[in-house]
Parts: C-alpha cells; sequence; structure tokens
C-alpha cells in the first residue's frame, strides 16, 4: 500500500487523466465486443487479438515511412475484411450454438492469429512513433502525451460515427433488428446471414481502430492481446449490451479504477486489480439476480 | 488365432521400439561426429533471441568444423547439434530435454534462450547427468542450486546493473543516491533487482520507488509519475524487451527528468533504432560489445566476430549469439583436455575451464556460473538522428566517457 497519491494532488490529476484517456481507448474496444455479443450471442475471445492485428497494420504502414496515424482509416478498413472472412470461414458455424462453443472457437482463433503475427511481425515488441509530443498542464507537473490525446478524441469520433449509422442508416437498423429477434428480423426480410457478417466486420473494424492508437501510444507484441479481451469483456459486463453510454462510462470508470489501483496497491497488482473487479461484479449481479427472482416468486 | 497375432505384433512392436532406442543411446559420438543438442525457441514469445542463439551455436560450428574440429585421442571429431523447437515453452523444453537424452541419445547438451527454460531443462540434464554449456540463462537462482552439470558462460543477472549503482554513487561525490527502480516480475528481472538491493546496502543508498511490473504490462505511466514527483538520482528499469521500449516511450512522453537511467536489454530492443534520439543517454547493462579488446584464434576478435556474423546472417550479432558461439568454444576445449567422450570427464574438465575467447575470459565457478568476465556498461550517444551504443564502464573499455547527468527534456532538442 502506498498512499503517496493522496499527499500529491498533481499524481492525483495526473492519474485521473491518464486513467480517463485510457479509458476511452478500452470503451471503443469493448463496444465493438458488446455490438457482436448483442447481435450474435458469441464472446468473442480474440478480441485482443484482433487489436493487436489492427496495431500491427499500422505499424506496417509506419515502416513504410507513412504516418501511423493514417492507420486509424487504414486499419480497420483491412481489419473489416479479416473480419467478415474470419465470419465466413469460423464464426457462422459457431453462430447459433451454445456460448461455450463460441468461446471455444475463438479461443482457437486467438492462438492462432498470435502465432502468426509471431510468424509474421516476428516476437520482438515493436513501436510506431507519431511524435505528437507533449501538453504540460500546471506547470509542468502534469504532463500528458499528445498521442494518448489524440486517441481518445479519434475513439470518441468513431464510437459517435457509429451510433449515428446505427440510427439512421439501412445496415444499422438491420443490425439492430437482429440483435432484438433474429427470427423476426429474418421472417421480415432481413438477410441475417449478410448481417452477422457485417456485424463481426465493424467489429474487427473498430479493433483495427483501437490496435492503430495502441501503436502510438503504447507498445506492440503478438502476445499482448488477452489483457485486452479482459477488459472489454469486463466493461461490457459492467455496462450491459448495447448500451453505449454506458460502455464509455464504464470504459473510463475502469482506466480509473486501474490507474490508480497501480498508484496505490502498486503497479503489480494492476491486472490483478480487474480480474479482482472481474469477480466481485460477477458475485454482485448474482446476488442481485437472485434477490430478484426470489422477488417474482 | 487373432489373439495369437495380436499378442506377435505388440511383442515385435515392443521389440523393435527396443531395438531403435538401444540403438541410437550410442549416438552421443556418431562416427566422426559429436552430437550436442539443444532445445531451442524458435516459435512462440522468446524467438526473435532464439535465433540469435542458434544462429551464434551454428556460427561456431561451422568456424570449429572448419578449422580442424575437436581432437580426442588424436582423432579429429566435428560438432553437430539436433535442434528441436521449444515453442518458447518451459514444460515443452523439459519434454524435449528429455527426448535429446533418451531417444537421440545425446551425452553433451546446449542451454535454450532465456533463463526460465534454462531452469526448465537444468533438473532434466541433471537428473540423467549430461553436461550442459549454457549460453542465455543468467538468473541467479540456476547458480545457487547446487547443479553439477551446468555451466553458463554468461554473467549471473545480479551483476548486470549493479555497476550502475557504483557510477551513481561515484558521480555523486560519493556520497549515498536515492534509487527508484522498476522490475518485471520474473525470475531474471528480479535477480537484476537484488543486484541492485546489494548495490544499495553496499553504498547506504535508499530507494524510494520500488515497482514490481506485471509480464502483461505495456504501461508505467503511474510509476513515472511517481518518479516524477519523488525526483530520485537513478532510475532502474528492467523488464526485457518490452519494459525498455515502454520506459523510453512514456519517459520521452511525459517528460520525465532524471540524472540518470539505468536499464537492460536495450540492444535486443533495438532501442536506439526504435526510439532514436529519445533513447539517448540511457545506460544499458551488456555480456558484451565486439569493441571489446578479448580475443581467440578461432573468431580473433568482438570486431572481427560481428564482420563474419554480419555477413553470414545480414546483421549485427546482439551479445544473445556471441554468448552462445562462445559456449561451443568451451565444448571444444573441454573434450580436448577430458581427451575423452566420458560424460563425468567432460565434466571435469568443465569445471577446470580457465581459457579466453573473442566474447571474454570464462572460468566457471561453483554453482556454474562464469565469475571471470565482468558486465559492461554502455550508454547510448546520438550524432544527428544516428544514434549508437558507447562503452563507458568498466574503465578499462570504456570508449567514451559516461555523459552525467542526463540534460533535462526542456535543453533537449
Amino acid at each position: 500500500m502506498d498512499f503517496l497519491i493522496f499527499k500529491a494532488p498533481m499524481l492525483m490529476v495526473q492519474a485521473s487523466l491518464d486513467g480517463i484517456l485510457l479509458g476511452i481507448l478500452f470503451a471503443l474496444i469493448a463496444y465493438g465486443m458488446a455490438l457482436q455479443w448483442g447481435v450474435m450471442n458469441i464472446i468473442n475471445i480474440a478480441q485482443g487479438d484482433l487489436v493487436i492485428l489492427g496495431g500491427y497494420i499500422a505499424y506496417t504502414i509506419y515502416l513504410w515511412g507513412i504516418h501511423p496515424a493514417w492507420g486509424v482509416i487504414i486499419s480497420p478498413i483491412i481489419m473489416f475484411f479479416v473480419g467478415w472472412a474470419l465470419y465466413k470461414l469460423v464464426i457462422n458455424k459457431v453462430v447459433d450454438r451454445d456460448l461455450f462453443i463460441s468461446i471455444l472457437a475463438t479461443f482457437g482463433i486467438a492462438i492462432v492469429f498470435q502465432q502468426l503475427m509471431n510468424f509474421i511481425f516476428g516476437a520482438d515488441v515493436v513501436v510506431a512513433q507519431s511524435e505528437y509530443g507533449t501538453t504540460m498542464l500546471f506547470d509542468n507537473s502534469v504532463t500528458l502525451p499528445n498521442s494518448k490525446i489524440f486517441s481518445a478524441f479519434i475513439s470518441v469520433l468513431y464510437a459517435v460515427a457509429l451510433v449515428i449509422y446505427m440510427k439512421k442508416s439501412r445496415l444499422g437498423r438491420a443490425i439492430r433488428a437482429t440483435a432484438q429477434n433474429a427470427r423476426a428480423a429474418k421472417i421480415l426480410g432481413v438477410d441475417t446471414e449478410k448481417v452477422y457478417a457485417a456485424t463481426f466486420g465493424i467489429n474487427a473494424a473498430l479493433c483495427g481502430i483501437a490496435g492503430a492508437l495502441i501503436s502510438i501510444t503504447l507498445t506492440l507484441h503478438p502476445y499482448v492481446g488477452l489483457p485486452y479481451t479482459v477488459r472489454s469483456f469486463m466493461i461490457v459486463i459492467v455496462a450491459g449490451l448495447g448500451n453505449l453510454p454506458a460502455v464509455a462510462v464504464s470504459g473510463m470508470g475502469l482506466g480509473l479504477f486501474e490507474e490508480f489501483a497501480d498508484y496505490i496497491l502498486g503497479t503489480e497488482f494492476r491486472i490483478g486489480a480487474v480480474f479482482m473487479l472481474l469477480v466481485f461484479i460477477l458475485v454482485y449481479r448474482r446476488f442481485k439476480l437472485s434477490k430478484k427472482r426470489e422477488y417474482l416468486k | 488365432m487373432n489373439k495369437i497375432a495380436k499378442l506377435f505384433v505388440t511383442f515385435f512392436s515392443a521389440l523393435t521400439l527396443a531395438l531403435v532406442s538401444f540403438s541410437s543411446s550410442f549416438a552421443k559420438v556418431e562416427g566422426e561426429y559429436i552430437v550436442l543438442g539443444s532445445a531451442i525457441s524458435l516459435t512462440g514469445k522468446y524467438s526473435s533471441n532464439g535465433v540469435h542463439t542458434q544462429n551464434g551455436y551454428n556460427m561456431a560450428v561451422e568456424r570449429i568444423n572448419n578449422m580442424g574440429g575437436v581432437e580426442v585421442q588424436g582423432k579429429k571429431y566435428k560438432f553437430e547439434i539436433i535442434y528441436y523447437d521449444d515453442e518458447s515453452n518451459p514444460k515443452r523444453a523439459a519434454q524435449l530435454a528429455e527426448r535429446l537424452i533418451k531417444q537421440d541419445g545425446v551425452h553433451y547438451m546446449l542451454g535454450p534462450y532465456s533463463s526460465g527454460l534454462t531452469k526448465a531443462i537444468a533438473p532434466v540434464t541433471e537428473k540423467y547427468k549430461i553436461p550442459m554449456v549454457e549460453a542465455n540463462g543468467a538468473s541467479r537462482s540456476l547458480f545457487t542450486k547446487g547443479y553439477k552439470y551446468l555451466f553458463a558462460v554468461l554473467s549471473p543477472a545480479n551483476q548486470y546493473l549493479e555497476v550502475a549503482i557504483d557510477l551513481a554513487v561515484e558521480k555523486n561525490g560519493g556520497k549515498p543516491v536515492k534509487i527508484a527502480q522498476a522490475f518485471e516480475q520474473d525470475a531474471f528481472s528480479q535477480d537484476v533487482r537484488l543486484g541492485i538491493l546489494d548495490a544499495a546496502k553496499r553504498t547506504g543508498s535508499e530507494i524510494i520507488i520500488d515497482d514490481k511490473l506485471p509480464k502483461e504490462l505495456n504501461d508505467m505511466a503511474a510509476t513515472l509519475a511517481k518518479v516524477k514527483a519523488v525526483k530520485p538520482d537513478v532510475l532502474v528499469v528492467s523488464g526485457h524487451t518490452k519494459g525498455a521500449l515502454t520506459a523510453i516511450r512514456q519517459i520521452s512522453e511525459m517528460k520525465v527528468d532524471v540524472p540518470m537511467l539505468a536499464m537492460t536489454h536495450c540492444d535486443a530492443a533495438k532501442l536506439s533504432k526504435q526510439h532514436g534520439k529519445k533513447s539517448e543517454f540511457a545506460l544499458c547493462a551488456s555480456q558484451w560489445h565486439k569493441n571489446l579488446s578479448y580475443k581467440d584464434k578461432f573468431f580473433g576478435s568482438g570486431k572481427k566476430y560481428a564482420k563474419d556474423f554480419q555477413k553470414e546472417f545480414g546483421y549485427d550479432p546482439p551479445y544473445q549469439s556471441a554468448e552462445s558461439s562462445a559456449a561451443l568454444l568451451v565444448f571444444k576445449d573441454a573434450f580436448e583436455r577430458a581427451n575423452s567422450f566420458d560424460r563425468d570427464a567432460v565434466r571435469d574438465a568443465l569445471v577446470d575451464t580457465e581459457m579466453q575467447t573473442f566474447y571474454g575470459n570464462i572460468k566457471f565457478g561453483p554453482g556454474g556460473q562464469n565469475v571471470a568476465k565482468p558486465m559492461i556498461l554502455f550508454q547510448v550517444r546520438c550524432k544527428g538522428d544516428n544514434c549508437e551504443n558507447k562503452v563507458v564502464a568498466p574503465t578499462k573499455w570504456a570508449s567514451d566517457k559516461f555523459y552525467h547527468p542526463i540534460p533535462k527534456w526542456s535543453e533537449r532538442s
């Protein structure tokens, strides 16, 4: 336990801002997960690995001499097709089966993706340089990398665009209809197969954006996908499916929680604290649900 | 009838299997070849360093074979290595070590990459009394278990950054310093940490931040914000390549000013290439540098080795390759002095090793670690956008002066 953070108010500001900026990025990944979970009832264990793959795409264009920030446009386009292909190859075979099968299938995909990325991009840790500089606040005692601000801004931009798209466009309405009742949607002429493929593609594209942002804010390595899967799982569990404002709030909350856990409990418990919180929330929800059931009786 | 036929089949297949394993158990020396075995990470998360290790081994095998091989009892032998891919997985590595020893009949082993995998294999080689010369397991715990068949050509992990603390104290006019440190939670990094703790105790220095980084971590913002707040004299970071890259990225972005920054794995992370000028002034621990003045008759000098390696594999050799090549030189020397293929004779010869290679002097301590070679420290220095690693300690080999303190970010262009 370390209470340094409570003695220095500037550290508190730093931690809060770091947490919120990071949380917005997590929320974007979680939104993709919530979307396809809601529509297809699939828990995608490979979510984090799709993120990392998106990051490697941005890193590749960086190696070609293009600024990695373009990755937030190029990477989702490529990732959309990766997601689409993945759906056609694997996911469509497990989409109506029980949750366990889909977890197994996506777990398999995660392993394949990790090994492929390791094979193609190598096992070295890599970073892309954005050269965006730093914003300094309060007489330099709080420093925010502009790349983090950029990544939060882009995340918000894409999230808002997606919400509008889901509300206004034909495909968006078809996706929402399928999420509500796939059978009814089918009867009313929605090509659910296409909707599923598009949903998985959109999820992969969101991962692609997040990955590109991670390549300029953090580091990339073929095997660091899992923590992103866990975080987005956690955010979705807290926020519920198909509720974007809740996803955003719970994403930022998780970012803050991680950052404060880091300061108070120590860095070694940062990810551990996320898992503990997950267990706690699952138990709490179960407790609440059982109470509700009693009431219904 | 059917039953009897089945019984026969079972019996014969068992017999064949027994014969196969029996015949191959003589494979330690086949014709003119001395067969060595190694489980190595060709896939998985250690694969890049695994390949560096393998390239180092192969380079030395080729060189030794071309220069007359190994002479035992008047006859010339050549080295040959059986490799298996351990997938960067300790369990798999231990299985493969068993397989090399029991099925392939290997009697002499070369180490895998990383402390973790060496730790997994050492109990196996020890059990079968197989001498293993390893070049990539530096964890101190490898040398405190009383292993008798384990020999490491490299300096143990706790020595990596001890020198850096001494250097910091020296620069502080002999007065104790304030240390902030962040180490990954793995065998190697924790051993580096122990070394720092020893050095801190010895010099009376105080450790004001002592963070442990989880394996999955790629964000150290919290640690660095604390560093900014408490202003230590020296910041020490060790977390393999990920730790080095994350640290430099966030130190530069958060404009963290420390007078001295000491790290491990800078060259494996290609720090000066990936981060360029941002990595300038970082002080890095290294087992070897091509500019050191050690010599041997196979590779000549470090510089010559680097040149030949570059020609053969197309990249500058990291120290992981150099130390792996040195492991073969040690084996050759031991075989010739033992003048026998008896495992225990070879093992006893290894114990008495005292030699110089291009990589450094080699003499094994009671735990099997190399006690004859000091660690070196280099500092990243840049001219324009071109950054290089310059040896700054120990003074005997220093090509450049240690730059201290690191200028503030506001003064750096």
